[in-house]
């Protein structure tokens, strides 16, 4: 292949390099007007009366909008819709939107928001999910599956007490996973305008322009087709840009109302407040192993802090349980979750979305195991990795497993073998797996149309230029989608023009989140390329007298391959076509398989391919400090097919340094001011400086693999590569630190008074283990009882009735279903 | 985008210019140099000075001056400090603090004489006036005050560190006035009134508000180092969670003066960011006749110790954060000694 | 707006990438939102506007600094280099071309202050060790690469200019 695997510089490198990308606040639109949004100072209020004279009455002020122009609930999952653009009533946390000010400076907007006076009834607030277990009033929200409990799930995959009872060993263990954010370094903006035929468009930094457009239309009461959204380049997203958020559509409906464009950027303090990050999770993981470390049974519960909204949490929640069966073999499974309302800005989907949290504590578990069974970790996990092709207990159908040679390359790269165990005191290393989805199985909201379309269109000029809904976020979506159109043409990556993630022009894809691109997009572009081949191939397979399976695309040629003299130019061949069919133009478009998952709840974990990732971490613990310090990293990403490598290794160590910055100081934290003093619930640190990301000195050296055992379900082969290596990182650091010191520090961020506190207590001879002492009683709804597919099972629950607990507030229950 | 509240600015044409643009001022005035400080607190509300007199370019406060020691004029940018290699050969302390301080964008920009007055932090005062208003003020920016800092209680304002405390907690987090002081170092201020001098640690008073003895009117020009000695050294240790950006939660510099076969003639001992100032250890005096044993140094670890008082408003858990006091003074000291 | 002046507009000389540039802009503005606003040269990016994250980093003088801490008004008369004055005409400076071909750009958002603190870097050390580069950049965060992409680019463009000895390419790309 000449363009695929090939390093090459990235088709929007330039653009990237010389300034002249186009972020969303980079848009300057003439009598362009700002806006800034009034929040709430309140953790839980209600909203009892809001004066906006002074601001409306402000210099340069044009538009106030308030919750009373807004009636319409919204939020990305259907089944949780339970956001409104500027508050109605009430506010669930220290900076809820109350109020807009839209004026013709943006300092302007700022200062005529400080002149609109809101008079607040505060509420009792809810800090953290066992809070909102114990607490059933005030309710946060009046709908969900319990007082300030958002969704909970039950599913028995086999029966797992049986199983746990027979097990040589079980191994118990609480975990906690602190939130963290996306941090990306763009802020949010938005620029609305109205088109010279009225029509509005949005542009904005969002990584759904879809999910975004839909949202509008319905938020804003107005037709879809008379909205354009278009996402600009997002200066980074990691999941945080996957909402519609408040800000966008309050900036479209101000350009309704005053025919002018209108301008939001957020500040750095407000990025925190929009959120949508890792949700902080409890875990207990109970795990029953025979005498060598092979898994019998698992069994998990998980307790989620949701924030104050619903977001995405209806699938987070799932997430943090559906994964765990597609790494290594799990006969039988038991899974417990529960998401709380908390008055704190909404968790959200960040990077491995839901995932990191029970991985960690499954890979620091399968350490313990490992060490309390005398077994090398390396070799416990060897022997239990699932196989190729297998349908998991919870119904996951598993494409290639490329896990194997992930550990192979990681143990000999890192000296694991000779160097485990032997290390000078302080020093350690520890090894974590893990997989991923490449693309979520089903769509947000239920439907059977392609997740991702690709339409081709050309020009007697030889010009093609190829349309997707797919958004780039930097992780390089626009350069997939050139380089697998080239690939199939025979032309290089720079001459596909491209026309990305505008919902007037593009076929609908979904959007960048889940890993879903590179398969889900690039299986659309294949189908789209491959068709215009055709065409392509038969006009030129007329003017060359050879029959068109003949021919080759190559070096924007086309020619015969016995016969290579019998050849015409890429452009000639466009031409010929033209005549031959008329305008050219092709689409193609995917949907991923149907799962085998049929049981409620089932549309969470299906995908078309599952990538895996194993890392060794090497760790420097200061015994006297417990400052940990991370020299090096080995990571093996089984990907598939590597489409450019440059970018591949760029999204490996990317995703390493996300998982060093959560697993050593990235923290989501609030501080409750003293109750008999005051209400505050505040987040924080909600500044880049006191939000601690690693800079380039804390960067570690990594050594990357990647194994490439083409999956038949990836376009040439390829798995993604975005979210998966950020998964091991945490466990292969926590196990990496109990190899240099001692300490199982059972808990993230891992921090040095943490790692200080466990030698301290190895000092006294307790045991040096720092992490959660319990998990708190759940009232667990009864099991969605699931046989797995050894058990004979058909991938339906068998008592799939007992599953309707959805107490929707009727304002909500109108919506369509959403299998999840 | 955050944004600057209006101001009127005045370039001054020199320090007494300067001085008497200040002074006509009143209150309302305040100096800019470098601005990493002051912009940042003029953008969140904490500072709205409607006058702002521009001294970065002045001449006269960017001079070196070697005579019988060194003279730093207070707008030499820590970026020049860090690299200068007669502080780099000398005062390694404030070499290694001016190096440590933030980012290598913000050193060319920074001062000396901003390091040396910057603000006392606290996690609950470096917010926007929103995040401040949602707390309802602290007291050293009460809402008494419209959420701007002053230098006085008002009314019932509380601090949030220290609920029942009368005063004000921030921290003094200043990188080179830990090493200045332990290597003795005098200030000049100077006013439309005259101008006088003293040790920089008497410009430091132990109150988050009123943090610096400076009057309002006074511009701090320069530093004063005494000559060097062959035989005198010093270090600083910092402690952050990122080798940039951070500001301290803990620094130690030290300074001793060894005679013959290792014996410390004299020795200064300073801790950053456990305070509202930098606190002088006083029982550093005692290593003096000694030749810094291990036994002298933990002891005067310990004492060190006793003096910080971290508190629950910076990064790092502040129990720890104690404990590494300790830990930072013996590894400081023993440097000092393993150059002997 | 000078020496005590109460105007809200200022009167600012810039030369800005080389070319001279007078404006009048409000006085409470930052570099930063002059560039941006004022001039256009929306390629200098901001991510916080307090000086946490190096995204608005510009050469002032040579040196890079802050623009989101800069006043306008201070940069009176001072010659500014932005990303936007890298490359000469459409051919992309050395680290430019470096930055774009080694993946040291993901979302290129962090990158513009990270190309002109680097470019910095290079005009008064062509030779950087790794350890100096990680250091130069220590004020630039990045979200997306890890910085190790970032690192090579700049040692490549290093490695690039000591290649070249046409001193009338010096520092630019000859292709």
């Amino acid at each position: 292949m000449k363009v695929i695997g090939q390093s090459r510089r990235r088709v929007d490198a330039r653009a990237k390099v010389t300034g002249q990308a186009r972020f969303a606040d980079d848009l300057a639109l003439p009598r362009m007007l700002f806006c800034k949004l009034l929040r709430s100072p309140h953790p839980h209020a209600l909203v009892r009366q809001l004066d906006a004279g002074a601001a409306r009455a402000a210099a340069g002020v044009a538009l106030v909008l308030t919750g009373d122009d807004f009636t319409v609930a919204y939020g990305i999952m259907p089944v949780s819709q339970d956001e409104y653009p500027l508050a109605r009533g009430k506010v669930r946390y220290v900076g809820d939107p109350v109020a807009a000010v839209v004026a013709a400076s943006e300092r302007e907007a700022a200062e005529a928001a400080a002149l609109i006076r809101v008079s607040y009834e505060p509420l009792a607030t809810v800090a953290s999910p066992e809070e909102a277990l114990r607490r059933p009033e005030p309710r946060i929200h009046d709908y969900g599956e319990g007082p300030n409990v958002h969704r909970l799930a039950h599913f028995a995959f086999g029966d797992v007490e049986s199983a746990l009872a027979n097990a040589d060993r079980v191994f118990e263990d609480v975990f906690f996973y602190e939130g963290n954010t996306h941090l990306p370094l763009e802020q949010h903006a938005s620029v609305a305008a109205l088109d010279p035929d009225g029509r509005l468009t949005l542009w904005s930094s969002t990584q759904t322009p879809h999910y975004v457009h839909r949202e509008l239309a319905r938020a804003l009461d107005v037709p879809a087709h008379r909205i354009r959204v278009v996402a600009t380049p997002n200066g980074g997203g990691f999941g945080g840009k996957s909402d519609p958020f408040n800000h966008e559509i309050v900036v479209a409906k101000a350009a309704l109302v005053t025919g002018r464009p209108v301008k939001i950027t957020l500040t750095r303090e407000e990025v925190f407040y929009a959120h949508r990050g890792r949700h902080p999770v409890l875990m207990r993981l109970k795990t029953g192993v025979k005498r060598d470390g092979t898994i019998v049974a698992m069994d998990l519960e998980t307790l989620l802090d949701g924030g104050a909204y619903g977001s995405y949490g209806a699938a987070s929640t799932l997430y943090t349980g559906q994964l765990q069966t597609v790494t290594y073999h799990v006969p039988r499974y038991r899974f417990r979750a529960c998401r709380a309302f908390t008055n704190k800005p909404p968790c959200g989907p960040k990077r491995g979305h839901g995932t990191p949290q029970p991985r960690f504590a499954q890979e620091v578990q399968l350490d313990k195991i490992a060490v309390g069974l005398g077994r090398d970790p390396a070799d416990l996990r060897l022997q239990q990795i699932e196989s190729p092709g297998a349908l998991t207990a919870n119904w996951l159908r598993i494409g290639t497993i490329g896990l194997k040679a992930c550990i192979e390359r990681v143990v000999e790269g890192s000296g694991w073998r000779e160097r485990r165990g032997r290390l000078p005191s302080g020093h350690g290393l520890g090894l974590a797996c893990s997989s991923y989805l490449c693309g979520a199985g089903l769509p947000i909201y239920w439907n059977e149309m392609p997740h991702s379309g690709v339409q081709l269109q050309f020009d007697r000029s030889g010009r093609v230029t190829a349309f997707c809904g797919a958004t780039e976020i930097g992780q390089g979506s626009d350069d997939v989608l050139a380089a697998i159109v080239a690939e199939v043409l025979g032309l290089e990556a720079g001459d596909v023009r491209l026309v990305t993630g505008d919902t007037d022009v593009t076929p609908v894809d979904l959007g960048s989140y889940s890993s879903r691109v590179t398969l889900m997009m690039g299986n659309a572009a294949i189908q789209a390329a491959e068709r215009a081949r055709a065409m392509l191939a038969a006009a030129a397979a007329t003017r060359l007298g050879v029959p068109a399976e003949r021919l080759a695309f190559a070096e924007r040629r086309v020619f015969d391959v016995e016969n290579p003299a019998a050849a015409m130019t890429f452009q000639e061949a466009v031409v010929a076509a033209e005549v031959a069919h008329g305008t050219l133009g092709t689409t193609g478009s995917y949907r991923p398989p149907r799962s085998a998952a049929r049981y409620r709840g089932g549309g969470v974990g299906p995908s078309s391919a599952y990538s895996y990732t194993a890392a060794v971490v090497e760790v420097e613990v200061d015994a006297t400090t417990g400052w940990i310090r991370v020299p090096k990293v080995w990571v093996a990403h089984d990907i598939g097919r590597v489409l450019n490598p440059v970018l591949a290794r760029g999204q490996v160590e990317g995703g390493v340094y996300m998982g060093l910055g959560e697993t050593l100081m990235e923290e989501q934290a609030f501080r409750r001011l003293p109750p008999r003093l005051s209400s505050a619930l505040v987040h924080r640190i909600p500044s880049i400086l006191e939000y601690k990301s690693p800079t380039s000195l804390e960067m570690p050296e990594v050594v990357t693999y990647f194994v490439e055992e083409p999956d038949p379900g990836g376009p040439f082969g390829a798995k993604e590569v975005g979210q998966g290596p950020l998964l091991p990182v945490a466990p292969a650091v926590a196990n990496a630190i109990f190899d240099a010191v001692g300490v199982r520090v059972d808990e993230v961020p891992i921090t040095p008074d943490l790692v200080l506190k466990g030698l301290e207590e190895k000092a006294k001879g307790r045991k040096p283990r720092v992490g959660p002492a319990a998990f708190p009683a759940v009232p667990w709804p009864e099991a969605l009882v699931v046989p797995p597919p050894w058990e004979g099972g058909d991938g339906k629950a068998v008592n799939e009735k007992a599953q309707s607990r959805d107490v929707l507030p009727t304002a909500h229950s109108g919506t369509a279903g959403v299998k999840v | 985008m955050m944004r600057a509240p209006d101001f009127r600015y005045h370039a001054a044409r020199s320090v007494k210019d300067a001085a008497r643009a200040l002074r006509d001022g009143g209150s309302d005035a305040m100096l800019l140099a470098g601005g990493t400080d002051l912009v940042p607190n003029l953008k969140r509300r904490q500072m709205a000075p409607t006058l702002l007199v521009a001294i970065r370019h002045l001449r006269d406060l960017r001079r070196v001056r070697n005579g019988s020691g060194l003279v730093l004029g207070s707008a030499r940018r820590l970026s020049e400090i860090a690299a200068d290699p007669k502080v780099r050969r000398h005062y390694a302390a404030l070499a290694g603090a001016a190096g440590a301080v933030a980012t290598p964008q913000i050193r060319n920009m920074g001062t000396l004489g901003g390091n040396l007055c910057l603000d006392t932090r606290c996690t609950y005062y470096n917010q926007s006036h929103e995040w401040r208003e949602a707390i309802s003020f602290c007291m050293k920016a009460p809402g008494a005050t419209g959420g701007l800092a002053c230098t006085s209680p008002t009314g019932d304002a509380i601090c949030w560190v220290a609920t029942s405390s009368p005063r004000c907690w921030a921290v003094s987090s200043t990188d080179t006035a830990p090493a200045l002081i332990a290597l003795g170092a005098r200030v000049t201020l100077v006013s439309a009134d005259g101008e006088r001098e003293l040790p920089l640690e008497e410009l430091y008073a132990d109150d988050g508000m009123a943090y610096l003895t400076r009057r309002p009117d006074e511009i701090l020009t320069a530093v004063h180092l005494a000559p060097p000695e062959a035989d005198r050294r010093s270090t600083y240790w910092k402690l952050r969670r990122r080798g940039s950006f951070d500001f301290p939660v803990l620094s130690v510099a030290a300074a001793v003066r060894f005679g013959g076969a290792g014996r410390v003639e004299e020795a200064r001992l300073v801790l950053g960011a456990v305070a509202s100032r930098p606190v002088v250890v006083p029982e550093t005096s005692a290593l003096v006749g000694g030749s810094l044993t291990d036994d002298e140094i933990e002891a005067l670890a310990d004492s060190a110790a006793g003096h910080a008082t971290p508190l629950d408003n910076t990064d790092l858990a502040y129990a720890w954060r104690k404990k590494m006091v300790r830990r930072y003074v013996s590894g400081a000291l023993r440097e000092l000694r393993s150059g002997a | 707006m000078k020496s005590g002046s109460d105007e809200r507009l200022a009167r600012i000389a810039l030369k800005v990438n080389g070319e001279r540039r007078e404006l009048l802009a409000a006085g409470y503005k930052t570099l930063l939102e002059v560039l941006r606003e004022d001039l256009g040269l929306t390629g200098t990016k901001h991510g916080c506007e307090l000086g946490e994250c190096g995204a608005c980093a510009v050469q002032v003088n040579g040196e890079p600094v802050l623009s989101c801490l800069l006043l306008a008004l201070d940069c009176d008369g001072a010659s500014i280099t932005t990303v936007e004055g890298l490359a000469r005409g459409p051919e992309l400076s050395r680290l430019q071309a470096a930055f774009a071909d080694l993946g040291a750009a993901q979302c290129g958002y962090c990158t513009p202050g990270i190309l002109v603190t680097a470019q910095a870097l290079l005009d008064r050390n062509p030779r950087p060790s790794r350890q100096e580069i990680a250091e130069a950049l220590s004020g630039n965060l990045c979200r997306c690469t890890g910085y190790l992409q970032i690192f090579e680019a700049v040692e490549e463009a290093a490695r690039a200019g000591a290649e070249t000895t046409a001193p009338a390419a010096a520092g630019r790309e000859v292709s």
